[in-house]
């Protein structure tokens, strides 16, 4: 495309709105004040409009779309909270139903609509994504033209430029030690001073124009980071439930780690043995009624030589740690964090076996719930059999006994007694609290003597490798909203013509703290304080009192 | 010292009465005298020393918990109130306008006596709290959230100088729905306080969603009751409620949420009968001198300052911690999305400032939309969508 020569003899590129160096205006427009929000550059999708391309690089780039694309996000996920998601719900609900059961018709909609898992559907994510696409475009399309025309500014500027800006005033004076005095009051604010024939441009703060741009492309990387954690190996999560004493392979580290559940410790705040400053609110809830701890001690270990199917692995320990909440174990790249248990699980039950009538005991029976023996030997001829088992013990459709789950929730047992008077054995089918004698009435009998129980603590396995992308990016974001936000870009112009003195200023943002800057750096010197030529046109138009209000 | 950290708080509660009266007092300066009157001398010294005072509650109360008082809704909402004291003295000194003092103390009394409505005990940690992360992400968020607080005080001036009130519109109407809810927030207070001081108190017996018989003690009385509620013997005498509600509404909280409103409605009507005006109407005097450009220049700079601060506090620090206690960065919880809606908002807001040029009333509306969902976040997230996030428990 072809560039356009300005009179002051700099070449723009196509589509300029004012000239880059002497910001002369390329078109004659009839606005008195100039645009000043990217210098006035050729943004590409301001100069082309043809192709698909550019109707795409354009519809991105716009802030007009990306504004509605943050509010569209914005709503929706504020719709995501009308109702939990279905992630929160209890366990083993049927969505469907519990979304109508729990909130009638609405909750009905809500789950018709897909909002019950709004966050991980696809329109969600295309919206996220279409915000890092739109991040990515509209900055390219302003960086360069932007870094091009604050690179290309020249000192001296057009007279159209200066009476274009919102500060500005013509002062008829001739000092020579003015602009002397002058330069040293902007020199001691930190002005960077460029000076030709006598013209000034005073900057600072250029380095705050960028702050946007690396803010971007923080939140770009940080999205991609977001985006890594469906690739598969960066993200592990899993759930070790694991009892006291056991020992277990954690899962997500193909084998290469065990750990040990040495105790799960649960604490509560009781009354008279905390602070008591906690006193009234332990008596508001109750003694005994709010978690203070939740605590594995664990150990872990490393298997050692080769994985030999069916053998038991070598383990070595590695190292001894307190689980708790907030504080995971944590170890080459993986991370244990306390996440839920259950107290009290049965382990053991304990039977004797006695004569039903004299009571006499001939031993006791020490059944393992996770792991039991079948044969249990008690001397003198006594001896058990264990012929069923059923950890979660239920009567199935056919009146027959049945398990729901591996989980000792509630053991039944089907024994087999053997005495020397009953060499053929007699059976014997026991619950907690009943006993069943299917073939009539049993001289024998095992009774219940004692439970054993242990806590299960349950851990989520994590390794992450998006952790320190997420990282970068949130650190160049925090990095680039501090530079545009703390700081702004401030130029000053100072031009003589003809024996006068016309100062124009410009700022991005804050332009209180230039007034109040320049009126301090003019003080004295017989300068006229600019007029803020904004303020100006708004009263003007408003046709109201002094500071633009309509009463 | 438990005793003698409340005393401080109730000092800088009543210090900041006083200096927003003072603050009141630069009304009737002439306009042109100095910027910096003796009224408004008089009104930042007394704030600076209220939020002294309330300091030393905090400190206090943190050397006696031996965790830093951000640990449930009454801690957490005076401290926030603090935060909006600490950003408008702040404030105060780059703008010197006195004015937004006399709009940003009441909000931060308003903040702290709704505060001081919820249990006031010290309460342990539970697990999930016992983290330095705590103190870190709890402060920065709020800080950042009274920054941008500010702004909707700035945006509340703009809007009263600004809008017409020679005639009834749209943007009276709204104006007007904003004070309202000003209103009644206090009317919640007033409310909540007389039942407390008459000790009013009756217990039903009601039957939650489960089918489950539950026992609940109403505080005010049972305008709705809960599913199925019976007033138990001891409070037989109480008042019966008018109307039931279904299970799955909690309607304790609504019956404190009719109350507010109903006390907020008289009280707004009194104002009305006296006033003979629109409230924003008669409060415009208060702001005639004010400098619209001025005041829409704070306002935005209370954004640009807030927005960098919310985001390390409210997402950054929060995602950290998140990670570290439950295992995820991020979970979608409600008070998270809130934080995100929050963030989300607030972009807007810039780019539409920057890009757009939505200066001035526009602005003012968004930075009051804004405040809203901030304060949507403090109060409805916490009571009524309840995640783990929320302090409601205990
Ligand atoms: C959640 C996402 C976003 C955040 C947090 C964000 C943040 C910011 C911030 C803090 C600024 C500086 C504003 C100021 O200085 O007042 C900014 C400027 C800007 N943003 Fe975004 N932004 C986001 C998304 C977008 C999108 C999707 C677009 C695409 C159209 C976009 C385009 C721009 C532009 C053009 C600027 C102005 C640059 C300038 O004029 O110098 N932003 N953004």
């Amino acid at each position: 495309m072809e560039q356009v020569k300005c009179e002051c003899g700099h070449v723009n590129p196509y589509g300029t709105a004012f000239c880059e160096s002497c910001g002369k205006p390329i078109e004659e427009t009839t606005k008195p004040l100039l645009d000043m929000r990217y210098e006035g550059s050729a943004r590409r999708s301001q100069t082309y409009n043809k192709t698909i391309i550019d109707k795409i690089w354009n519809f991105f780039s716009s802030v007009k779309v990306g504004v509605w694309l943050i509010v569209i996000t914005l709503i929706a996920s504020a719709i995501g909270t009308i109702f939990p998601q279905e992630m929160y719900l209890p366990p083993n609900v049927t969505p469907a139903q519990y979304y109508e059961d729990q909130y009638g018709w609405a909750g009905k909609l809500y789950y018709e609509l897909g909002f019950n898992n709004l966050y991980g559907s696809w329109w969600y994510m295309l919206l996220l994504a279409s915000i890092g696409v739109s991040l990515v475009i509209c900055s390219l399309d302003r960086v360069i033209p932007l870094y091009r025309a604050l690179n290309n500014q020249g000192v001296v500027r057009h007279e159209t430029f200066l009476r274009r800006q919102r500060l500005f005033s013509i002062t008829n004076v001739n000092d020579e030690r003015l602009f002397e005095t002058v330069k040293e009051r902007l020199a001691k604010r930190r002005y960077h001073i460029r000076e030709e024939n006598g013209n000034i441009l005073a900057e600072k703060g250029r380095f705050s124009r960028w702050g946007p741009y690396v803010n971007h492309i923080g939140l770009i990387i940080f999205l991609i980071g977001a985006m890594l954690r469906f690739v598969p190996g960066m993200y592990v999560d899993k759930v070790l439930w694991i009892r006291e004493g056991e020992t277990k392979e954690i899962p997500g580290t193909n084998g290469k780690y065990f750990l040990k559940n040495e105790k799960f410790i649960f604490e509560t705040y009781e009354k008279g043995k905390e602070n008591e400053v906690f006193n009234a609110a332990i008596d508001r809830v109750g003694s005994g009624m709010v978690a203070k701890t939740y605590q594995t001690n664990a150990v872990l270990y490393k298997r050692v030589g080769p994985v030999i199917p069916g053998d038991e692995p070598k383990l070595q320990k590695v190292k001894e740690y307190k689980i708790r909440v907030n504080d995971p174990l944590k170890y080459d790249h993986y991370a244990l964090y306390q996440v839920d248990f259950k107290l009290n699980e049965l382990s053991k039950m304990s039977f004797q076996l006695i004569d039903k009538k004299t009571g006499t005991s001939f031993g006791t029976v020490t059944v393992d719930l996770r792991n039991p023996t079948s044969s249990y030997n008690l001397g003198k001829g006594y001896r058990v059999e264990l012929l069923s088992y059923f950890p979660d013990f239920y009567f199935d459709n056919d009146g027959n006994p049945a398990t729901k789950t591996k989980i000792p929730n509630n053991p039944a047992f089907v024994f087999k007694m053997y005495a020397p008077d009953k060499p053929k054995g007699e059976v014997s089918f026991v619950a907690i609290r009943q006993t069943i004698e299917p073939f009539g009435n049993n001289k024998y009998k095992m009774a219940f003597a004692g439970i054993e129980t242990r806590n299960v603590s349950a851990l989520t396995v994590r390794r992450d490798f998006t952790l320190w992308i997420l990282g970068v990016g949130g650190t160049i974001f925090m990095i680039g909203v501090i530079q545009g936000m703390y700081w702004n870009h401030r130029r000053i112009w100072l031009k003589q013509v003809n024996g006068e003195v016309w100062l124009a200023a410009h700022t991005n943002k804050n332009w209180f703290g230039l007034k109040n800057e320049i009126k301090s750096i003019i003080e004295g010197t017989g300068l006229a304080m600019p007029v803020d030529q904004a303020e100006m046109k708004k009263k003007a138009a408003q046709g109201g009192n002094e500071h633009g209000a309509t009463q | 010292m438990v005793q003698l950290s409340s005393t401080l708080l109730y000092i800088a509660f009543v210090l900041y009465l006083i200096g927003t009266l003072f603050f009141g007092g630069t009304i009737r300066d002439k306009k042109g005298a100095s910027r910096t009157s003796r009224w408004a001398t008089i009104g930042i010294t007394v704030t600076i020393s209220g939020f002294i005072s309330q300091l030393g509650y905090f400190i206090l109360r943190w050397i006696a918990a031996g965790h830093a008082p951000v640990s449930n809704l009454f801690e957490y909402t005076t401290f926030f109130g603090m935060m909006l004291v600490a950003a408008f003295i702040i404030i105060y000194f780059i703008y010197k306008t006195s004015v937004l003092g006399l709009f940003t103390l009441p909000i931060a009394l308003l903040i702290i006596a709704y505060a001081s409505m919820f249990p006031r005990e010290i309460t342990p940690l539970i697990p999930a709290l016992q983290s330095d992360w705590l103190k870190i992400h709890v402060t920065t968020a709020a800080a950042g959230e009274a920054i941008l607080a500010v702004s909707f005080a700035a945006g509340l001036i703009y809007l009263i100088r600004a809008v017409d009130q020679s005639k009834p519109s749209k943007r009276t109407f709204w104006l007007e729905f904003v004070l309202f809810c000003l209103i009644t927030t206090l009317g919640f207070v007033a409310v909540s306080s007389a039942f407390s001081i008459a000790g009013y108190e009756a217990k039903f017996k009601w039957i939650d969603k489960n089918g489950m018989e539950k026992e609940v003690i109403y505080n005010m009385p049972a305008l709705v009751g809960p599913n199925q509620g019976q007033l138990e013997k001891e409070s037989a005498d109480r008042f019966q409620p008018l109307a039931e509600m279904p299970a799955i509404i909690n309607a304790k909280r609504l019956n404190t949420v009719i109350w507010s409103l109903f006390g907020g409605a008289v009280l707004y009507l009194l104002f009305r009968l006296v006033l003979r005006k629109r409230v924003a109407a008669a409060l415009q005097p208060l702001v005639k001198n004010v400098n619209l450009d001025l005041t829409d220049e704070i306002s935005y700079r209370a954004v640009a300052i807030g927005f960098p601060v919310f985001t390390l506090g409210a997402l950054i620090f929060a995602m950290i911690w998140a990670q570290i206690a439950w295992t995820r960065f991020w979970g979608w919880d409600p008070k998270e999305v809130w934080a995100l809606i929050t963030w989300l908002f607030y972009a807007a807001f810039l780019h539409l400032r920057l890009s757009k040029g939505w200066h001035g009333e526009k602005s003012a509306w968004l930075a009051v939309i804004g405040f809203a969902i901030i304060m949507f976040n403090l109060v409805a997230v916490n009571l009524v969508i309840a995640g783990l996030h929320s302090y409601a428990g205990m």
